[in-house]
């Protein structure tokens, strides 16, 4: 640095750097301008396919377009909220730890897979011993209890063993830490049960038979599910809010060290945030294996990225945007493809599902990085 | 933070006889777990010492060796200030030993009593023999233990025996090992200078060192350590005390060896060492790539293997007579203009939203677009272009005339790689030191504090995504041209940990460390479907990457070879701390610092987060 030089040059680069910024600003304006005028020539389109499927603007990039029936559309409707409500559960872990210790858990959706694991092993012994068929009620309380326990103990030690030595690290390493973890605990369970895919038994046919519910048909699977993760968030939302331990966590949340003058054992309350945000993906990795049927020791990967994407949607460290986030990232998901892809003329539309909700995760990011419902982090998290 | 000194109890000793209790029900568990996994079984077919020894039971065996070492370090450390290491330190090991024994004897019961073979896959008769030796449930638990004890024993008499036995005995283990394992590779070479004689005298037919050469070699590598004792150390001072002209050309000779010994080797060796280099040479290549963006930028990028695919496909689409929508078949070396260009533009697409975002969300949004560009490749959408999910075959190799550079000569696709390699290096190693290089690390350590200093963070972070974008596109050519197809399987999410593994094990921001990190992981482990050395590894290399990624953040997040910047970083505070308690002598310790190679961190960060557990239990 040459210090008899530096006003000048100081100027001259400050003007430069401006004119780059301008550069990547103007491309990111561009970029955001080109994904709206996407969407929103895909759902012109959508729309006037329904009114009218041979008009030439519907037929302009889709040859084959055909209205979408009501029940179709109720249909793509229901698969997104359950799979949405499932996403909320596991971004509940998401939000909640990174709203503590503000680092993203990436191994919490080997959380949710350990869970669903749980439930086929449980599962699958009780339809051994006839008892799935006789007592499902019992047989679905006890695994859900069981999946709850185990999530809630791995994700325990997980924070145990490799965050807590971490705590005061610069903020990537944790979230290294966090994808070694995840990786382990995806081959440690492809170590201990193999490789193949698990499948769930079938639910008893009382439960999982058609309904319809306010015109809406809706397989007793789905609805199970939903009815399971409302109840579990309306018990999630009064632990937090109406109790001394939700207390305990908001004040860490919002800060660590008041929170401790305060008399307010962080570490405990860590572990009790970790254990929450696990009992919620494990509750979700039951439901996973109801209604998919199948686990693997890979089924936590993507599950987990889209939580994250949903927690992000949600604004993070906000609980109600997690469950929010959860199911309008379920709902984009089963939705756009028809309404925003097949319009335009994609062909194989369902294949391109990841990609939607990796791209809710960008567009999220682009236009409001805070979140649909607002971030609340504490102040030093909000760099 | 400073609590920690009222909760010392009263008396240390109480406290650690519960850290022994839990170190041994941690060694217990790790030895279950090992078995569960079925690590001990499927490596049993792996011979270390014909007939006696198998890597099997090396990997079970090692365990309680390494608790009692570890549990001995801790108790020392959380004892009383300057206690003597001693007879307590043995008492230590050899109950951690007992403990993990016993435990492993108890699932040895389990085992036999019941029957739970059905959600736990390697619940196996199998593994029952295997840990009774076939002699027996009285024998194997009577085994276990003592074996168990007695390895405890020594794991923790490795702190108390004079330095130089432990020297000796550590290298001639350590040295045993190697050879063993790089058997195959040593056995290739051996027989490429004409040497088979040799060679046969050490290794067994079946794979395996014979008796008596494990006698003779561990005796040689025993005196050797001793002969030779302090002298690494005394060379490496020497180096790091160099300066100007002299360490420029120490420097130069070290690259000038390392260099002929990488144009010399692959000549003696056989075809499927050859392959390997070859492997190792790509994950290199990618790893020198990810190292710019990460270990440099610090741009936690997980989507990494996006580029890798951009370079595979740009090449098979532009070479290959099978591509489906557009085949010019252009030379390997035309296309790799465009694969340089696509590349680029695909790093500056990818790096333009990513800027502006903190570093977590940046990770998890660069792992989209890996996801998003391996689903593009493998629709129906692009099909048309790309061959969808079949990819693109028939790629030709790369022909120079006087050679064709294929997968079936995998020797060729070694030296193409090497040059490539060359090219890595060389550019790492030049803008390392250039004004955009510093500008990475500042923005690296500080953000905010670069961008006030007056560098232009968004033009550097973008120049860190293109230049990494464009080294992990010419690995996805040669990939392709070595192939000869591209799937989109091939570019799974997976990649990118594993170079990233790669990265932070060898050490970010140095390129002798990424280079160490790739052979030994590459090399020796193997890539994410490209066998390594030990093949047996193929069902756990994942595991361990996973067990190394997490282990070396939280032991030694500077990796196995440093860059002295870097380590400074990481352990500032510590840094800071021991120039505290030692009054401020600030810079006398840096230098210590940097002769010791990070020795003295390494162990820092274990002291503190042992003290935390020992504050935690109150």
């Amino acid at each position: 640095m040459k210090p008899d030089g530096a006003p000048v040059s100081t100027h001259a680069l400050s003007t430069k750097t401006a004119r780059r910024l301008a550069a990547v600003d103007r491309f990111l304006t561009f970029i955001r301008v080109f994904l709206v005028a996407l969407i929103v020539v895909g759902l012109l389109a959508f729309i006037w396919q329904q009114f009218d499927a041979d008009n030439p603007f519907a037929r302009w990039r889709n040859p084959g377009a055909r209205s979408l029936t009501g029940d179709q559309f109720k249909g793509l409707l229901i698969s997104g909220l359950s799979q949405g409500s499932m996403y909320g559960l596991i971004a509940l872990g998401y939000s909640m730890v990174y709203g503590v210790l503000g680092f993203i858990n990436f191994a919490h959706g080997e959380v949710f897979m350990v869970g669903a694991m749980t439930g086929f092993i449980a599962s699958d012994k009780f339809q051994a011993n006839g008892m799935w068929e006789s007592n499902f009620l019992f047989c679905l309380a006890l695994i859900i209890v069981m999946a709850i326990f185990f999530s809630t103990f791995i994700a325990v030690v997980m924070e145990r063993v490799a965050y807590r030595p971490l705590r005061n690290s610069p903020r990537l390493i944790p979230l290294i830490t966090s994808i070694g973890v995840s990786f382990f605990i995806q081959n440690f369970v492809l170590g201990l049960f193999g490789p193949s895919s698990k499948s769930y038994p079938r639910l008893p046919e009382w439960l999982s038979k058609q309904r319809s519910i306010l015109t809406f048909e809706i397989a007793g699977t789905r609805l199970l599910v939903l009815v399971v993760a409302a109840v579990s968030m309306v018990s999630l939302w009064y632990v937090v809010e109406r109790t001394k331990t939700g207390k305990a966590m908001r004040a860490v949340a919002e800060d660590k060290e008041i929170a401790a003058l305060m008399g307010i054992d962080v570490n405990r309350t860590i572990v009790t945030t970790f254990a929450v945000g696990g009992a919620m993906a494990g509750v979700g990795g039951i439901l996973w294996g109801l209604m998919f049927r199948s686990v693997t020791h890979m089924t936590g990967f993507l599950p987990g990225v889209k939580a994250f994407t949903a927690a992000v949607v949600g604004g993070i460290g906000n609980l109600g945007g997690a469950m929010a986030g959860g199911i309008s990232l379920g709902s984009a998901e089963s939705i756009a493809p028809m309404v925003i892809l097949e319009p335009l003329g994609v062909p194989g539309v369902s294949q391109l599902k990841d990609a939607v909700a990796f791209t809710v995760l960008v567009l999220v990011l682009l236009f409001k990085p805070s979140g649909l419902f607002g971030e609340r982090l504490s102040s030093e998290d909000r760099a | 933070m400073n609590l920690r000194t009222a909760s010392i109890p009263a008396s240390p000793v109480d406290q650690d006889w519960r850290h022994v209790a839990r170190w041994g029900v941690i060694c217990g568990l790790v030895l279950v777990g090992l078995c569960l996994v079925g690590m001990p079984v499927e490596l049993d077919k792996r011979a270390i010492i014909e007939r006696y020894l198998s890597l099997g039971y090396v990997f079970v065996l090692i365990v309680p060796i390494i608790m009692g070492y570890v549990s001995a370090t801790l108790v020392r450390l959380e004892g009383v200030e300057n206690r003597q290491q001693g007879a307590f330190d043995l008492v230590t090991g050899f109950v951690v030993g007992l403990i993990g024994g016993g435990l492993l004897s108890l699932f040895m019961v389990a085992l036999d009593s019941w029957n739970l073979r059905d959600p736990l896959v390697n619940w196996s008769p199998k593994l029952f023999r295997f840990l009774t030796y076939e002699n027996g449930m009285g024998f194997g638990a009577v085994a276990w233990l003592s074996t168990c004890a007695v390895l405890g024993l020594i794991g923790a008499s490795l702190h108390v025996v004079p330095a130089l036995v432990r020297r000796a005995v550590s290298f001639t283990v350590l040295g045993l090992l190697f050879l063993s394992i790089l058997e195959g590779a040593i056995d290739d070479l051996l027989e490429g200078f004409g040497l088979e004689s040799l060679a046969d005298w050490i290794y067994a037919k079946k794979g395996g060192l014979t008796p008596t050469s494990t006698i003779v070699v561990g005796l040689v590598i025993a005196v050797v350590s001793l002969v030779t004792r302090g002298q690494v150390k005394a060379a490496t001072t020497r180096y790091r005390e160099m300066e100007g002209a002299e360490r420029q050309k120490a420097s130069m000779l070290l690259f000038v060896v390392v260099a002929a010994l990488c144009v010399v080797l692959p000549i003696f060796l056989g075809k499927i060492m050859n392959e390997l280099l070859a492997n190792v040479g790509i994950f290199l290549l990618l790893a020198l790539g990810l190292n710019i963006v990460v270990g440099l930028a610090g741009l936690l990028d997980l989507g990494y293997v996006a580029f890798f695919a951009v370079g595979g496909y740009t090449t098979a689409v532009l070479t290959s007579p099978n591509s489906p929508w557009f085949a010019p078949e252009l030379h390997f070396s035309v296309t790799l203009v465009f694969v340089v260009l696509a590349a680029a533009l695909t790093g500056l697409l990818i790096g333009a939203p990513v800027i502006r975002m903190r570093g977590d969300y940046l990770a998890i949004v660069t792992l989209g677009f890996g996801e998003i560009i391996r689903l593009l490749f493998m629709s129906d959408w692009l099909g048309p272009y790309f061959g969808g999910a079949q990819g693109i075959t028939n790629i030709p190799g790369v022909d120079l005339g006087f050679a064709t550079v294929k997968g079936t000569d995998p020797r060729s696709v070694f030296y193409l790689v090497l040059v490539f390699c060359a090219i890595a290096i060389y550019t790492s190693w030049r803008l390392q030191a250039s004004r955009l290089g510093r500008a990475w690390m500042a923005i690296r350590e500080d953000e905010q504090v670069a961008e006030a200093m007056g560098i232009n963070t968004v033009n550097a972070k973008l120049m860190a995504f293109v230049v990494g974008a464009v080294l992990a596109s010419f690995s996805g050519a040669v990939l392709a041209a070595k192939v000869g197809s591209v799937f989109p399987t091939s570019f799974m999410i997976l990649v990118s940990i594993i170079i990233l593994v790669v990265v932070i094990v060898g050490g970010m921001g140095n390129i002798a460390g990424v280079m160490v990190g790739s052979f030994v992981l590459i090399g020796v482990l193997g890539g994410p479907k490209q066998p390594g050395l030990l093949q047996e590894f193929q069902n756990f290399k994942l595991l361990i990457y996973g067990i190394l990624l997490v282990f070396m953040m939280l032991k030694r997040p500077e990796g196995l070879v440093p860059s002295a910047r870097r380590t400074r970083e990481l352990h500032q505070e510590e840094f800071l701390q021991d120039a505290w308690i030692k009054g401020d002598k600030l810079d006398s310790d840096d230098e210590d610092d940097e002769d010791d190679g990070g020795a003295e961190p390494s162990v820092a960060p274990a002291a503190m987060s042992g003290g935390g557990e020992g504050g935690e239990e109150e």
